[in-house]
């Protein structure tokens, strides 16, 4: 019954997680003859030492931002969405249908129409596995991997065929138009002399990120959808006894996460390639299962989650750069933080929840089950102005 | 009696616990709990949900480890670190929900875990011979042949029974035995435990049910919040004693309630059926009237159709057959959800309030909402309006005397009772025509029973219908104004409550009609 202070379950439990998974990376680099406080520090120095180097951190935070909160999202309906791959691939092919085939004046309303293109892309990747799962009883996790599959073959053969410009070996569209252009980190921040975030690839798709996390927090905690899509990820017995309808959420719900992947293509696409690009997506759908993990499925948690795998990303990038540590090493400290943030997590979750149920057990004396200690909601969905239970 | 009046160098107990403490986290389950169990009778330990009884009895049979305290068996000092230590100490355990190979012979489940040797032909033989000694001596007759899925619950227990003696059990623990059978099955199994107390066998009863203490009972102990409150002879006791030593008040155990002034027909339920997934006919026809400001109960031991008939009632099963709702037919084809129920005036305390009435993981103020949530009262066009949810949840816990009355704490953070209180709260106070009340009071403590009931009949009082399911024999005795009796997915007869009584009740229960009785 009796679970930890809040702080503990969102802070501590992760970091001692971080912190393992650092440890043993650090023994597999002293293994292969390499300094591991050296290589610390290069990532540290690579990922957030300039603006530079926070230029990718938060570009490739801002993919894991939108495919985190898809797995997060889903997570709420207990639907483990692990298309997030296929259903961003998708939704890059919209991005460039509206950026190479309609004229944009201003790049506001560009992003606007990849805005909805993205997500109307994304979503429409996702109905198929949600239509399936919903009346047929397809395994979501079955179909959505599928459909990742399909999603990469159908992109093959559009970049290969009827959208690559004759002429070029590259398996990529044209480049998008000047109007399509969003502006960058460099172009938002620069001013004068001082040029900031040069050369680097992070752009106002991340606002967009930022934005979408409010969103789905809203629509999460704040309105009836949300209210429906838990009460059915909790308990479907309880939701059809309150006559919410098991087809509507699971479509409803795969809808908008397909939607919020999709959205991760304006980022690679429109923000930095201003193409489309076969394998764009680099397996960030997959990253979205870990963040969401270890961002417990709330949307500032995915946030900090997805800030931290693009320091990560980053940061093993330029270890593998600047020292003889393989780039294969960099995967295996990635793999380990997934391992520890996100499979192992009952591990160091269970040692803590007992040693403060320990504590608390010897501070207080006998507490009856529902006593002042017994287990309250953790007030994640509430606004400073919330109605206390003094009223 | 002689037993436990002679000198203690006579006997050692069978059982004594000496000062078993045992926390979950902060909740104290177990608190210094001494007790001695004399051998050759039968002991009962009765207490409210919560109380402790199955956390002593696992820790008894291995399953936890006590904080401190210790156990002796027959006198000695004995540690029981797993269950199949307490075996070898002679225990032997019948669970609330039985644990049996369905695909299984009832043979090769009494031999399972305990073969002699690699080949299975041996063992099996042995057993055999050994059952037809045990089915002489204790009446515990059973086909040794036949799988568990085709037998009865009743004979269920009796194989469970049987595994313990076949392990040689000197020592019988039964967890709520009755709790699955019918009174005439229950007579049967008071029958059996009466016979292996006379062959110096020691038995361990938990119950909730006070007429069960009292009938067989040489001894009996209390619980209430984790401590031994009492232990007394039976003979010395009597319910009411026990009910509040149980709770640690004064308590009403029956219902008082006026006589019914029943009017226009509310429900009128006929030839419903129900065929299930697996081509089960669940309902075969069942037809009743249901009127205003009363109360018809539906007596039956579970799995006769009773749930399925809440269902389909509360939209959540389709059916063939017609309902109609002051006069309004329902749609039963599956096009009409709870929702729409809820819309027509049909509010529904469910069987199974943990994985339906509540969403567990969902507060208290989310829960007070659930399936009325798009209501305008709780709804802000697209949102939740949580504070007007909030004030409504206030006030309905305190009227409901919800503890604590925290509209922030977890639905799974309140005992068995208050979660009770919330349900009934939301479906009673949305004002509905007809109320339909699914085990209102199973696993709830009998301070919460006593509430419950007594707003059950203030909304009969109101002039509504209520149709209310129950396996309980008393509580649909004490709180019905006619009753129906389930069996088969058949109504097999209907009574007027101040008419009739358990027996009568027992034989429609078991499928006996009244020409055959």
């Amino acid at each position: 019954m009796e679970r930890m202070p809040r702080w503990a379950d969102v802070l501590l439990v992760p970091l001692i997680s971080l912190i393992l998974a650092a440890a043993i990376s650090a023994i597999v680099i002293l293994a292969i003859g390499e300094n591991p406080w050296n290589a610390l520090k290069i990532m540290v120095t690579g990922a957030l030492g300039s603006s530079y180097a926070w230029g990718y951190t938060l570009y490739y935070a801002t993919n894991f931002i939108f495919t985190g909160l898809a797995v997060a999202l889903a997570n709420h309906a207990r639907l483990f969405n692990i298309g997030g791959d296929g259903q961003a691939t998708v939704g890059g092919l919209g991005v460039a249908l509206i950026a190479l085939y309609l004229p944009w004046p201003h790049w506001t309303l560009a992003l606007l129409a990849a805005i909805v293109a993205s997500a109307a892309f994304g979503a429409a990747w996702a109905a198929i596995p949600a239509y399936l799962q919903a009346k047929r009883g397809s395994h979501i996790v079955i179909t959505t991997i599928m459909f990742n599959y399909i999603a990469y073959a159908l992109l093959t053969y559009l970049l290969t065929g009827p959208m690559k410009p004759s002429g070029t070996m590259e398996t990529a569209t044209a480049p998008f138009p000047e109007g399509t252009h969003i502006p960058s980190f460099r172009d938002l921040f620069s001013h004068g002399e001082t040029i900031l975030f040069r050369g680097t690839p992070a752009n106002v798709t991340f606002f967009v990120a930022v934005l979408a996390c409010v969103l789905v927090w809203m629509l999460i905690w704040k309105t009836r959808l949300g209210y429906e899509i838990r009460a059915f990820g909790f308990s479907e017995g309880a939701a059809r006894y309150a006559g919410i309808g098991s087809t509507k959420i699971i479509v409803v719900t795969m809808l908008l996460s397909g939607a919020l992947a999709g959205l991760m293509a304006i980022n690679n696409t429109l923000g930095e390639a201003e193409r489309l690009i076969l394998n764009a997506v680099e397996g960030a759908g997959f990253i979205g299962i870990a963040v969401a993990l270890m961002g417990r499925s709330h949307p500032l948690g995915v946030f900090l989650a997805a800030v931290l795998f693009g320091f990560l990303y980053q940061g093993g990038a330029e270890l593998s750069l600047s020292t003889s540590i393989p780039r294969e090493m960099v995967v295996v400290i990635q793999a380990l933080v997934i391992m520890f943030t996100g499979a192992l997590d009952n591990m160091v979750r269970m040692p803590v929840e007992r040693l403060f149920a320990n504590r608390r057990a010897r501070g207080t004396p006998v507490a009856p089950l529902a006593g002042p200690t017994a287990e309250r909601a953790p007030d994640r969905a509430a606004p400073p102005s919330t109605p206390t239970t003094a009223e | 009696m002689a037993l436990d009046a002679a000198s203690p160098s006579a006997a050692p107990p069978a059982i004594e616990l000496r000062g078993i403490s045992k926390a979950f986290g902060p909740v104290q389950a177990n608190r210094n709990i001494s007790i001695r169990v004399m051998p050759g009778t039968i002991h009962g330990i009765i207490g409210e949900n919560g109380a402790g009884k199955s956390t002593l009895m696992s820790i008894l049979y291995g399953f936890y480890h006590a904080d401190s305290g210790e156990i002796l068996i027959d006198g000695r000092p004995t540690r029981i670190p797993d269950s199949q230590a307490a075996i070898r100490a002679g225990i032997g355990m019948v669970f609330q929900h039985f644990k049996l190979v369905e695909n299984f012979t009832v043979l090769e489940n009494i031999v399972l875990g305990a073969e002699d040797s690699g080949l299975l032909r041996p063992s099996l033989a042995r057993a055999r011979r050994e059952l037809r000694q045990l089915a002489k001596e204790y009446e515990l007759d059973v086909d040794p042949d036949a799988t568990i899925e085709e037998i009865g619950v009743g004979m269920q227990q009796r194989v469970e029974i049987l595994k313990a003696l076949y392990r040689k059990a000197d020592i019988l623990i039964l967890d709520e035995p009755t709790g699955v059978l019918t009174p005439a099955e229950a007579d049967h199994l008071f029958r059996i435990l009466g016979n292996l107390k006379a062959q110096g066998k020691t038995i361990v009863l938990i119950t909730h049910k006070l007429r069960e203490i009292m009938a067989i009972t040489d001894n009996v102990s209390v619980m209430r919040r984790g401590e031994m409150v009492a232990t007394v002879r039976t003979a010395d006791t009597n319910p009411q004693q026990l009910a509040e030593l149980m709770v640690g008040r004064k308590v009403l155990l029956r219902v008082d309630k006026a006589p019914a002034t029943p009017g226009a027909p509310v429900l009128e339920v006929e030839n419903l059926r129900v065929v299930d997934a697996k081509k089960v006919e669940r309902l075969k026809g069942v037809s009743f009237t249901v009127r205003a400001g009363e109360i018809l109960g539906i007596a039956g031991v579970a799995g006769n159709g009773q749930s399925e008939l809440l269902e389909v009632l509360g939209g959540m099963m389709r059916a063939t057959g017609s309902v109609r709702l002051k006069g309004r037919p329902l749609d039963l084809s599956g096009r009409e959800d709870a929702r729409d129920r809820r819309e027509v005036g049909i509010g529904h305390v469910p069987e199974d309030r943990q994985s339906e009435g509540l969403v567990l993981d969902y507060t208290a103020w989310e829960n007070m909402a659930l399936g009325y949530h798009h209501r305008d009262a709780f709804a802000n066009g697209p949102f939740i309006d949580r504070p007007a949810i909030m004030k409504n949840t206030i006030d309905k816990m305190q009227r409901f005397d919800v503890r604590p009355p925290d509209p922030m704490l977890l639905a799974k953070s309140f005992s068995g009772g208050n979660q009770q209180k919330i349900v009934v709260a939301r479906e009673i106070e949305s004002g509905p025509d007809l109320l339909l009340v699914g085990q209102p009071t199973r696993g709830v403590d009998i301070g919460a029973i006593e509430f419950i009931h007594k707003q059950i009949v203030a909304l009969r009082d109101q002039g509504k219908a209520i149709l209310l399911v129950s396996v309980e024999l008393d509580e649909i005795l004490s709180l019905s104004d006619r009753i129906a009796v389930m069996f088969d997915g058949r109504i097999m007869g209907e009574r007027i409550a101040s008419e009739t009584n358990a027996g009568e009740l027992g034989l429609l229960m078991a499928g006996v009609t009244g020409e055959a009785a």
